[in-house]
């Protein structure tokens, strides 16, 4: 694929990020660039090159399954930016 | 002043009961009034807090606790404004936290609180970690203590030009891409990263969670060997700390760097390296020959393909990660008529221009139809570049490079640029990919304006000591890191 026909409007809706038209233009043109630079990863061969996610591999690790204390009621709510009995105030989602 | 010495030079006057940790808190504090009006390392400090605490460790010093029991009893240590601290602000450069106060403190900070550490302010930093320069903070720019119409580096400035400035004893920073080691090269002092497991991120607010670390700036290598000590060591609280017993730094310092071999890598000595960097670096590498070091030339052959691998692998991760800030638990909320628009408008209005890049960038490579060809054709590309480390590390103890490729570049120079700031960080990136340790540390000046410039070292996973055992007998045989910025004082 060309490595401009990033859809800046659509990518940002799946993003959750609320765009002006004009920060949609500069951030695809800044992007397009970005993304031409990107490409000479297409240079190499990586054919049989297993991906690395985590430089240090641990897998599975587990901790004692016993209950430990946590965060009081009021600390994890005390940043709230709305709430109401003790719980988080969120817009109607069903109708 | 109190505040220009180093750790160990402050743990004997304090043990000898010559100064007290409140005098000495409070000669960080006059400084910081003195000075950050122009620096602006700071975002916020509550001297109050800091000298309550300063007060606390005096009181323990009068009753006979010890720099064995507490080995930073008393001394100021300022904090990234990433990493979470117990009842004070944490905003991440960002306007998206609003009035954000941390419910506890991260691992990090605890540790520095059970070693005696006076815990204080928030550092300036490019917003959510992410940039070279601190000009993407929503707090305002910090300024290079060297010359303050420059940058100070990034993302970490507040905590390098807070050391540099003599504003506190250390500093905690967070290194994602380069964001220790770069500012420390561009403000004249010591920025180390260590091995990837090594610290404990509980409590840092992740950027890319298979990147960050948290490492200290200081002085000069001692005092980084000892905070390294402090900070050390496997978290059950971080699934990703690995169970690597930690060595006593302080006494790998024994300046014997005989017949331990230093990597050269060609890579590394080309394109856009500014001719005074090469130079310095030339200079390092020969006094590394004079003490008794080996110089091996070597090749890392997939080093120019690591800024793009970077910026696919971090964003992605960013991408995921930044998805908790919805304006739904904390921090600023612009509401809408439904979820949906909330979201949009709180991040719409929360986070600035690179972050916003950043996340779209990492959204995009992560989607559907573009994520074999990005993102896992990147991850591939990371284990080459890995590999190319571990093969190196089979003929060489430590990697001997540059930091940066000049010295501190001009306020806006390339903040409308995002690839060439992206390209600034082309010597410190392959070392979080591969998840290996490195330090930068002071190695000489540019003429005219005089400017620092930074040598790094890159070593092994967890081989930190090795690392700081050749840094030191460096700085000890150089005067590099006694010079102090003139046009601030």
């Amino acid at each position: 694929m060309a490595a401009t026909d990033i859809d800046v409007k659509y990518v940002a809706h799946l993003a959750r990020i609320g765009l002006t038209p004009d920060e949609e233009v500069k951030m695809s043109a800044h992007l397009a660039g970005i993304l031409g630079y990107i490409e000479k990863l297409k240079e190499l061969d990586v054919t049989g090159v297993e991906p690395t996610a985590h430089a240090v591999p641990m897998v599975n690790v587990l901790r004692p399954d016993v209950v430990r204390p946590s965060l009081p009621h009021e600390a994890a709510m005390a940043n709230a930016p709305a709430q109401a009995n003790g719980l988080f105030l969120v817009p109607k989602i069903v109708e | 002043m109190l505040n220009e010495l180093t750790i160990s030079e402050l743990t004997t006057r304090l043990a000898r009961r010559e100064i007290s940790a409140r005098e000495l808190t409070q000669a960080c504090l006059d400084r910081i009034a003195r000075v950050d009006g122009t620096i602006h390392a700071f975002i916020s400090h509550n001297p109050a807090d800091a000298l309550a605490q300063a007060e606390a460790a005096d009181r323990e010093l009068a009753a006979g606790v010890t720099f064995a029991q507490k080995p930073l009893l008393g001394i100021p240590i300022a904090i990234k404004d990433v990493l979470a601290v117990k009842d004070h602000p944490l905003n991440c450069g960002s306007k998206i936290l609003g009035k954000f106060i941390s419910p506890y403190d991260a691992t990090v900070i605890e540790k520095l609180k059970a070693a005696g550490a006076v815990v204080f302010g928030r550092l300036n930093m490019d917003e959510f970690a992410m940039g070279s320069s601190t000009e993407t903070s929503a707090f305002g720019i910090t300024r290079n203590p060297w010359d303050p119409t420059r940058i100070p580096g990034g993302s970490s400035g507040g905590s390098a030009a807070a050391v540099a400035a003599d504003e506190a004893i250390a500093t905690l920073g967070t290194d994602t891409g380069g964001s220790i080691r770069q500012p420390a090269a561009l403000c004249g002092c010591v920025g180390l990263k260590p091995t990837y497991g090594r610290v404990s991120r509980y409590g840092l607010t992740a950027f890319a969670s298979s990147l960050d670390q948290v490492g200290p700036f200081t002085k000069n290598i001692e005092d980084a060997a000892r905070i390294l000590g402090v900070i050390s060591g496997h978290d059950p609280k971080d699934s990703t700390s690995v169970p690597v017993p930690v060595p006593d730094y302080v006494a790998a310092l024994d300046g014997n760097i005989r017949g331990l071999k230093l990597g050269l890598p060609k890579e590394y000595l080309i394109g856009g390296l500014d001719p005074e960097v090469k130079a310095a670096v030339d200079a390092a590498v020969k006094q590394y020959t004079a003490l008794g070091a080996e110089i091996v030339d070597i090749s890392l052959p997939h080093t120019d393909y690591a800024v793009a691998t970077y910026y696919i692998v971090a964003t992605a991760e960013a991408s995921a990660n930044l998805a908790r800030f919805d304006g739904i638990r904390y921090g600023q909320r612009v509401d809408g008529a439904d979820p949906l628009e909330l979201y949009c408008r709180t991040r719409g209005a929360g986070f600035g221009a690179e972050v916003k890049r950043r996340i779209i960038l990492g959204t995009y490579v992560l989607s559907s139809g573009y994520y074999d060809a990005y993102y896992l054709r990147a991850q591939k590309v990371r284990t080459l570049i890995r590999n190319d480390f571990l093969a190196a590390f089979k003929q060489v103890d430590a990697i001997i490079t540059p930091t940066a490729p000049t010295a501190a570049f001009k306020i806006g120079e390339k903040s409308g640029d995002p690839l060439q700031m992206y390209l600034s960080d082309i010597f410190t990136i392959s070392c979080n990919l591969a998840g290996i340790s490195g330090i930068s540390l002071p190695c000489g000046f540019t003429q005219s304006p005089k400017l620092p410039i930074g040598l790094q070292l890159l070593g092994q996973p967890f081989g930190e000591a090795t690392l700081l055992k050749l840094a030191h007998a460096y700085e000890q045989s150089t005067p590099w890191h006694r010079e102090k910025p003139g046009t601030i004082a």
